[in-house]
């Protein structure tokens, strides 16, 4: 399960970034990738839709919403808290 | 080049009914936002808004009237008739034909869009309201002006998404400098509290769900409003020949584009608006006492409005007060320029500057003296109002005591 959002995940940053899925690493940031703030605020969205869940993020402040969108990987680890939560 | 004042003012918002009433309560501080009352609020997750309360629409309007005025059309006539009624002009034989009216706008008639929208998509009906067009349209409010009082000059509505009234008030301004009417109606108005109004704000994630907080480093967003403000703009020899009141003269204007995003505000884009309207006025930035900000509260404004401010005004930054009175009318998004016009004359006229509320701690990127929480008694001869839209379209009005 974890693997497949994940991959969710990444596919979603990856389209963002007008990249492949294979080309995005885990250590990278959104500013890395590319990623403006509208294009932040697509991807959150996007991943809302695929997971159904509700992101917890304020663009007027990004590093106090308690959502860490500091590197890919800690997106995906973040969406997979909230879909974990969202299950419990 | 003609001088040109203003004789008359109007408005309804969330903060009074009446210019009297919005003046005393920003005077007081008051926060005109509270918890949204509209249908389906359960399902937005902004529930706060600026929104006018009080107010009956059948009060105000017989049937037939309401089947055709959108709830920013009914805002402008209330508007437009404590504006014309104080400026004690009459519209006819020439001075018809050369004065109009030019109103900003973003979203029009958005609750009619939205109750339609309603009725087809999720009711599934089948048929609309013969008149949901004209009552939707965005020059509906400015049409509807020029009918009731016989304008039949130069008259459009203005969209620059948070810039239009200052947009169209600047428009309005030229065509009476230049000598094309002696009188011209202007402002600006919005309604779109309703669901999909706010749903689509929502979409952004730039809105507040507990306070407009301007300048403050607490600050998370913006909060919207609703309603109107009008005013007469008169060349000045035809207002002293009559002896009109004159509430304050405008002297200067000026509008750029920042050509850069579609949302974050531009710097240079912002300070060239403002030295360009400066520059328009003949006056040098000392002159200026106070500035009406576009102060949204949302991050990325409040910082770069303020680096604009400095960079224009160089050490008088810190000699001049600068407020954003949406931390108590909300953001009017179209209407907001003339709501804060308001404020404007209120500071020429009766040397009262409105304050910045909910300003809780100071943010080292807005470090001018926003007037916090409390209005101040002050002798100010020029002031400035800023709007700076999303588009990068910046429109800055300057105005002088008289």
């Amino acid at each position: 399960m974890s693997t497949s959002v994940k991959d969710k995940v990444i596919q979603i940053i990856a389209e963002q970034a007008v990249l492949e899925p294979g080309d995005v690493k885990m250590d990278q940031t959104l500013e890395d990738l590319g990623i403006d703030s509208l294009g932040l605020v697509e991807s959150i969205f996007a991943i809302e839709e695929a997971f159904d869940i509700q992101v917890p993020f304020n663009a007027n402040d990004p590093s106090e919403s308690d959502f860490d969108i500091s590197s890919v990987q800690a997106i995906v680890s973040a969406v997979e808290k909230l879909v974990e939560d969202q299950k419990a | 080049m003609k001088r040109v004042v203003i004789t008359g003012a109007g408005t309804i918002n969330a903060l009074g009914h009446t210019v009297t009433d919005t003046l005393k309560a920003m005077a007081e501080g008051v926060c005109g936002i509270g918890p949204l009352n509209i249908r389906d609020v359960d399902r937005l997750s902004i529930q706060i808004g600026g929104q006018v309360t009080d107010y009956d629409p059948e009060a105000e309007y017989n049937r037939q009237q309401i089947a055709l005025y959108d709830r920013f059309t009914q805002f402008t006539l209330i508007a437009a008739r404590e504006a014309i009624a104080q400026s004690g002009l009459v519209f006819e034989g020439e001075l018809g034909n050369e004065a109009g009216v030019v109103l900003g706008t973003a979203g029009g008639g958005v609750n009619t869009w939205d109750e339609n929208y309603r009725s087809v998509y999720e009711e599934g009906k089948n048929r609309v309201h013969p008149f949901v067009v004209p009552k939707l349209m965005n020059n509906a409010a400015a049409s509807h002006v020029s009918m009731a009082y016989n304008l039949k000059g130069p008259s459009f509505t203005v969209a620059t998404a948070c810039a239009s009234s200052n947009h169209a008030m600047g428009q309005a301004f030229q065509l009476v400098r230049c000598g094309a009417s002696r009188a011209m109606i202007a402002g600006g108005s919005e309604s779109m509290l309703c669901f999909g109004g706010v749903k689509a704000w929502e979409g952004l994630r730039v809105m507040s769900k507990d306070a407009c907080r301007p300048f403050s480093a607490n600050r998370n967003g913006m909060v919207q409003g609703e309603g109107s403000a009008v005013f007469v703009f008169e060349e000045y020899e035809h207002a002293k020949a009559r002896g009109a009141e004159i509430l304050a003269e405008i002297v200067g204007f000026a509008m750029t584009s920042d050509a850069a995003d579609i949302v974050m505000p531009s710097m240079q884009g912002a300070a060239r608006a403002i030295s360009g309207a400066l520059r328009d006025a003949r006056l040098n930035p000392s002159d200026v006492g106070y500035i009406n900000a576009h102060g949204t509260g949302t991050a990325a404004n409040d910082k770069t409005e303020c680096a604009a401010v400095a960079q224009v005004f160089g050490h008088h930054a810190d000699d001049l007060m600068i407020s954003s009175t949406k931390s108590m009318h909300g953001h009017l998004i179209g209407g907001t320029g003339a709501v804060e016009l308001l404020a404007c004359i209120m500071a020429l006229k009766d040397g009262i500057i409105a304050p910045t509320i909910n300003y809780d701690e100071p943010d080292p990127e807005c470090a001018l003296d926003v007037v916090p929480n409390e209005a101040r008694n002050a002798d100010v001869d020029v002031v400035l109002s800023n709007a700076f839209a999303f588009g990068g379209l910046n429109a800055v009005l300057a105005l002088r005591k008289v």
